[in-house]
């Protein structure tokens, strides 16, 4: 018996044992990662720009150059930056809100944090389909959804067309985004407040700080590693958004992104090599932004 | 040793597993694939299957139906598996240049001989036979025809603002949605959700706007994209989108809505808002009534939903079996009433359909025929696409930018014929 377990513990610490129960997992990133990003590279290097024509011969960066010639690509590429940084900033601003309520400890605190959190329970489609409904664009005696509210609440200078004009319409389709993930931002941020001693705090009332001098100069400053995160979660969800427009406005032109547009040249245009090379124009975009990330990271645990 | 045996029992199970499961669709299936999964459509196919498992009892049916959003979810799963090589025994698509893209893959096998055995050269319209042929050979069995360019109204509100009479031409229509709006109807219902219903009304107006002849001139570069006659639509198509209801974002149902409860005046649309309106205990002629679209009698703008034979087909046999039944009296007489379109067959019986189809067959017998743009008939995927998009973003212009869509419409020429 004793001798068994002896064995085994053995066997435990054969590093090769550890690496056998990784190896699979392993296997399927090499595969289903990374293969298939290396396969979508070579795809839009190519030449195979429709489903008839077999010609997977190497063409450069033709595909690259065409996309900059193509009204429809920058028209997606910068709807895709306004919605991003109106995302972005309303759901930090309205997270970090939420959770300095909140972080104070008050009466009903798990009631309020799960209600902030149930927007992102919600499925996409679902989702959408009412913020179609309540995004209407009618006006004045006609308006439904919001539009109805302000009409009612007489802040008629509020109405307007939301995602329907070709200016305004990735400021409104970031709303529905906003309103879905800043509970997640608020969870993040809270949980960034709990991990500061109260110590702190207590010592620089004693030291007789204010309240907005102990934000400014204790607490903030020990959050940046969370506004890194929250920064980084939220810019790769926006760079890669689909189902939310879909679901709202579906193949519209007004709010057409990346995404919505790859999708297009695949499946209709059947173009695969430049569908793979907008892939690889949104990939190339996360990467800009997760990659230093993922180096600072690293880097402060090694610090450690 | 024991453990060892074991071993190699279980890698040869996984391996039997591995082996069997691709070859699913064994003799004896038939792998449809579809997108018809609510309502009329539905019900309509359930009509013919069981005509079909009549006909054939050893046939397992097994419908692959991927619903939603019109088709789209549909197309991107079939273009995968048409692209793996690993395709259903038969598909659904629009009848026309929607097919072009696998006919040009070499995807889809010739059904010419099949129209001979059949009969269907004969019983089918030959304009429509024109159409569906490529270069020689026929790929599709068409099951049902609708109609895309009919106008829909309410007769009360028509009533309310003085209205008593279908218009008869494009101008006279114009002149109606003044009416409309000066009794506080919105004159043209639109549905501005996913651009093709709008692009949908864009290409009744210039059909209705040019005629017959320069429209089809449109698909061949014999009518120019950039011309005179296209301008002169752009400019009647703007007008009517200025009598549209404000809220830019509706599905067509809602749009549809509009026309039912009296809150809209006009509505292009083809002729499946009628099975729908059936479907909400409607009576046609009573809550809403139609005409041919204005400046477009005698013309029928046609679309057709139509089967497939993918080379490769796991079952052939049931997959011609299958589009045997599609082109058959029986198979098309069970499938139409209920999805509110008719038969593709001129020796149908009437009997079975309501006023409004009775009306349109009369008219598929007579009529002009010309094929629908955003139905799949004169434009493949990629043009299609196009296509729509160049109106949606005219529409979200607000009408303004009439060289934007020309310079648009030109691009999804081009594209189309790359």
């Amino acid at each position: 018996m004793a001798l068994k377990s002896a064995k085994r513990k053995k066997h435990i610490q054969n590093p090769w044992g550890g690496f056998f129960f990784v190896l699979p997992s392993i296997l399927a990133m090499a595969i289903f990662v990374y293969g298939m990003i290396g396969w979508t590279l070579k795809f839009s290097f190519s030449n195979r720009t429709s489903a008839w024509k077999k010609d997977n011969s190497f063409a450069g960066v033709a595909r690259y150059t065409e996309l900059l010639d193509d009204p429809e690509f920058t028209h997606a590429f910068s709807n895709l930056l306004k919605f991003t940084i109106v995302f972005m900033i309303g759901t930090m601003i309205s997270g970090l809100i939420m959770s300095l309520l909140l972080e104070k400890g008050i009466k009903g605190e798990g009631f309020f944090r799960s209600t902030y959190l149930y927007p992102m329970a919600i499925s996409f489609i679902a989702m959408g389909t009412s913020w179609r409904w309540l995004m209407d664009s009618a006006k004045g005696p006609k308006a439904t959804g919001l539009n109805l509210i302000f009409d009612k609440m007489h802040l008629n200078f509020l109405e307007n067309t939301w995602y329907t004009s070709i200016k305004g319409s990735m400021f409104a389709m970031a709303l529905p985004a906003i309103w879905q993930m800043s509970g997640y931002v608020m969870a993040l941020f809270l949980a960034g407040f709990r991990g500061i001693p109260d110590d702190l705090r207590e010592a620089a009332r004693v030291d007789g700080a204010s309240e907005y001098k102990i934000y400014r100069h204790i607490l903030f400053p020990q959050l940046s590693p969370t506004f890194l995160t929250v920064l980084i979660i939220l810019g790769h969800i926006s760079m890669k958004v689909f189902d939310l427009i879909y679901g709202i406005a579906s193949k519209g032109y007004v709010t057409k992104v990346l995404a919505i547009y790859m999708w297009q040249v695949i499946f209709d245009f059947q173009n695969y090599a430049k569908g793979a090379a907008i892939a690889v124009v949104i990939l190339v975009m996360i990467a800009v932004v997760v990659i230093p990330y993922l180096i600072y990271v690293n880097k402060t645990e090694e610090a450690k | 040793m024991l453990k060892k045996s074991k071993l190699v029992v279980a890698l040869a199970a996984v391996a039997l597993i591995a082996a069997t499961a691709p070859a699913a669709p064994a003799a004896g299936n038939l792998e449809i694939f579809t997108w018809w999964a609510s309502g009329g459509e539905a019900a309509g196919l359930a009509g013919m299957t069981t005509e079909f498992t009549n006909k054939n009892p050893d046939t397992t049916f097994v419908n692959a139906s991927v619903a939603g959003a019109a088709g789209t979810n549909a197309k991107g799963v079939l273009v995968s598996r048409m692209e793996a090589g690993n395709p259903p025994d038969t598909f659904q698509a629009h009848a026309g240049a929607e097919l072009s893209s696998y006919v040009k893959a070499g995807q889809l096998e010739d059904l010419t001989s099949l129209y001979k055995s059949e009969g269907w050269d004969k019983v089918f319209p030959s304009d429509l036979i024109k159409t569906l042929t490529t270069k020689g050979k026929i790929y599709s069995v068409p099951v049902n025809i609708h109609r895309a360019n009919v106008l829909w109204w309410n007769p009360a509100a028509a009533k309310k603002a003085g209205i008593t009479k279908a218009p008869a031409s494009l101008d006279a229509m114009i002149a109606d949605l003044a009416k409309f709006k000066k009794v506080g109807i919105d004159g043209m219902a639109l549905a501005g959700q996913g651009d093709w219903a709008i692009a949908h009304l864009f290409d009744y107006v210039l059909l209705a706007s040019m005629g017959p002849d320069k429209f089809n001139g449109l698909w061949n570069g014999k009518t120019k994209w950039d011309g005179a006659e296209v301008k002169t639509a752009i400019k009647k198509f703007a007008t009517i989108l200025s009598y549209g209801n404000a809220s830019k974002s509706l599905d067509w149902p809602d749009a549809g809505k509009l026309i039912t409860t009296g809150k809209a005046g006009f509505f292009i649309m083809g002729d499946w808002a009628s099975s729908q309106w059936q479907s909400e205990g409607l009576k046609l002629g009573k809550d809403y009534t139609w005409a041919p679209g204005p400046g477009t009698a005698g013309v029928y703008q046609w679309l057709s939903d139509s089967f497939t034979l993918p080379k490769g087909a796991p079952n052939r046999a049931a997959g011609i079996a299958w589009l045997k039944v599609c082109g058959s009296l029986a198979g098309q007489d069970a499938f139409n009433p209920k999805k509110g379109s008719i038969a593709v067959r001129k020796d149908s019986n009437s009997k079975l359909y309501d006023s409004y189809l009775q009306a349109a067959m009369k008219s598929w017998k007579v009529d002009r025929l010309v094929g629908s743009t955003v139905h799949g008939v004169n434009y493949g995927n990629a043009g299609m696409s196009a296509y729509d998009s160049a109106v949606g973003k005219f529409y979200a212009g607000n009408a303004k930018d009439s060289a934007g869509l020309v310079k648009g419409l030109v691009a999804a020429y081009k594209t189309n014929n790359a």
